[in-house]
């Protein structure tokens, strides 16, 4: 269904035909049309169903690529990574002051394994079956939960269904709660 | 609009990651795999629709992770750091991609930046993306194949912009391409896909699924 609108603006008159939508789209989409071209597309669509269909498929296309677990890592990409900063690295580290600095380090990262171990084994869990559990969201990073929510998001995430008793807490707080980070705000820690 | 990460986000992961340059600058180099897990996908997802290749991707990841390592004194704070490392990444694949064509006599892109109006072959609704979608390999599949499908010059802009996140000015820097080839092509990759994926994202391949809260409105 093909349509013709004008859509005024002051005294300039804007023409929004079809081909004008399919052209634009991305630009809509991406916040990067005048507000007059802006208004007359939505005008458009309001009454075009071709038109509504190429502008949600659109907005799907780009909100579902944008989620991180699209893209899978081979197999030993992280195991071939940190050998190979491993073995770079390993030169600066044969000094004196390099080897007081790895052994420190590893105590380090020993006493993080026994705090980790102690702390997971404390941890409550998930609040919902579906959720997938993170240890690299920044635990101080301030996040959004609801009481009676099963994940927390970050301020202005689309996602947050329940807006009833919202709360800020520290992303720490959030998990040894139960609470799992939202899919979509939080995908980047996701892994 | 579609919605992007929020300034409190924003503003708390780049803190965190300041203070773990910091620490990797002064000396404390473990921490870069702390500073570097969250973008081990999107680096290599750079390579890959740039190499199109998974080995060469692999191998172009971890040259590209080496060299921010290397690098990460000259980084500046008032960048983003993921900006940075995937510019590191799109350089390197880039380089890569040189090499190979001074040996290789490759097919010419038809269509050049993609100018002319495209036509979406299909109408098909598509209002919803189904909650469990990405849970299922036959629909992560269906969605990479897609990907695979589109021409070269589409893919690269599509996965720096849509899956990398850059901007459109940082996607026009990292490829080395105008501002207005980015719109073009990222136009034509997005309605490709839309194309490819409305028939059967909008009904055949997500009927067994539930849809996410606000359902469907029809």
């Amino acid at each position: 269904m093909e349509q013709q609108l004008v859509f005024c603006e002051g005294d300039k008159a804007m023409v929004v035909r079809c081909e004008d939508v399919w052209r634009e789209v991305s630009n809509y989409l991406d916040g990067e049309v005048d507000p007059g071209l802006g208004a007359a597309i939505e005008e458009h669509i309001r009454g075009c169903k071709n038109c509504t269909a190429v502008v949600d498929g659109t907005r799907n296309v780009i909100q579902i690529y944008s989620d991180g677990r699209l893209v899978d890592v081979p197999l030993g990409f992280r195991r071939r990574l940190h050998e190979k900063l491993e073995s770079n690295i390993s030169g600066s580290r044969r000094t004196f002051f390099g080897w007081m600095v790895a052994t420190a380090a590893a105590v380090l990262v020993a006493g993080g394994f026994e705090t980790a171990r102690a702390w997971s084994f404390g941890r409550p869990g998930l609040r919902s079956a579906h959720a997938r559990a993170s240890s690299h969201v920044p635990p101080e990073m301030m996040v959004i939960i609801a009481d009676k929510g099963k994940v927390f998001h970050v301020a202005g995430c689309p996602f947050i269904h329940d807006q009833s008793n919202l709360r800020t807490i520290s992303a720490r707080e959030a998990e040894q709660r139960g609470y799992a980070p939202c899919v979509r705000c939080m995908k980047k820690y996701l892994t | 609009m579609v919605a992007g990460a929020g300034p409190l986000e924003n503003s708390a992961q780049q803190d965190y990651e300041r203070r773990l340059i910091q620490r990797i600058q002064d000396g404390e180099r473990d921490a870069f795999y702390e500073l570097i897990r969250p973008y081990e996908r999107r680096v290599y997802a750079a390579g890959l629709a740039i190499l199109h290749n998974e080995a060469d991707a692999d191998d172009c990841a971890q040259e590209a992770f080496l060299k921010a390592l290397k690098n990460i004194r000259q980084f500046r704070a008032e960048a983003r750091f993921s900006t940075w490392l995937t510019q590191i990444a799109v350089n390197e694949a880039l380089m890569r991609r040189r090499k190979e064509r001074a040996n290789l006599v490759e097919p010419i892109e038809k269509d050049g930046n993609g100018e002319g109006n495209y036509t979406p072959r299909d109408f098909a609704d598509w209002r919803e993306i189904p909650s469990e979608a990405l849970e299922r390999k036959e629909i992560r599949e269906k969605l990479a194949e897609a990907l695979r499908s589109l021409g070269q010059i589409y893919r690269e802009v599509f996965v720096l912009r849509d899956m990398d996140q850059l901007s459109i000015e940082e996607t026009a820097k990292a490829l080395d391409i105008s501002i207005a080839a980015v719109k073009t092509r990222l136009l034509r990759a997005r309605l490709m896909l839309r194309d490819l994926l409305a028939p059967g994202l909008g009904g055949a391949w997500s009927s067994n699924l539930s849809f996410a809260k606000g359902t469907k409105p029809w």
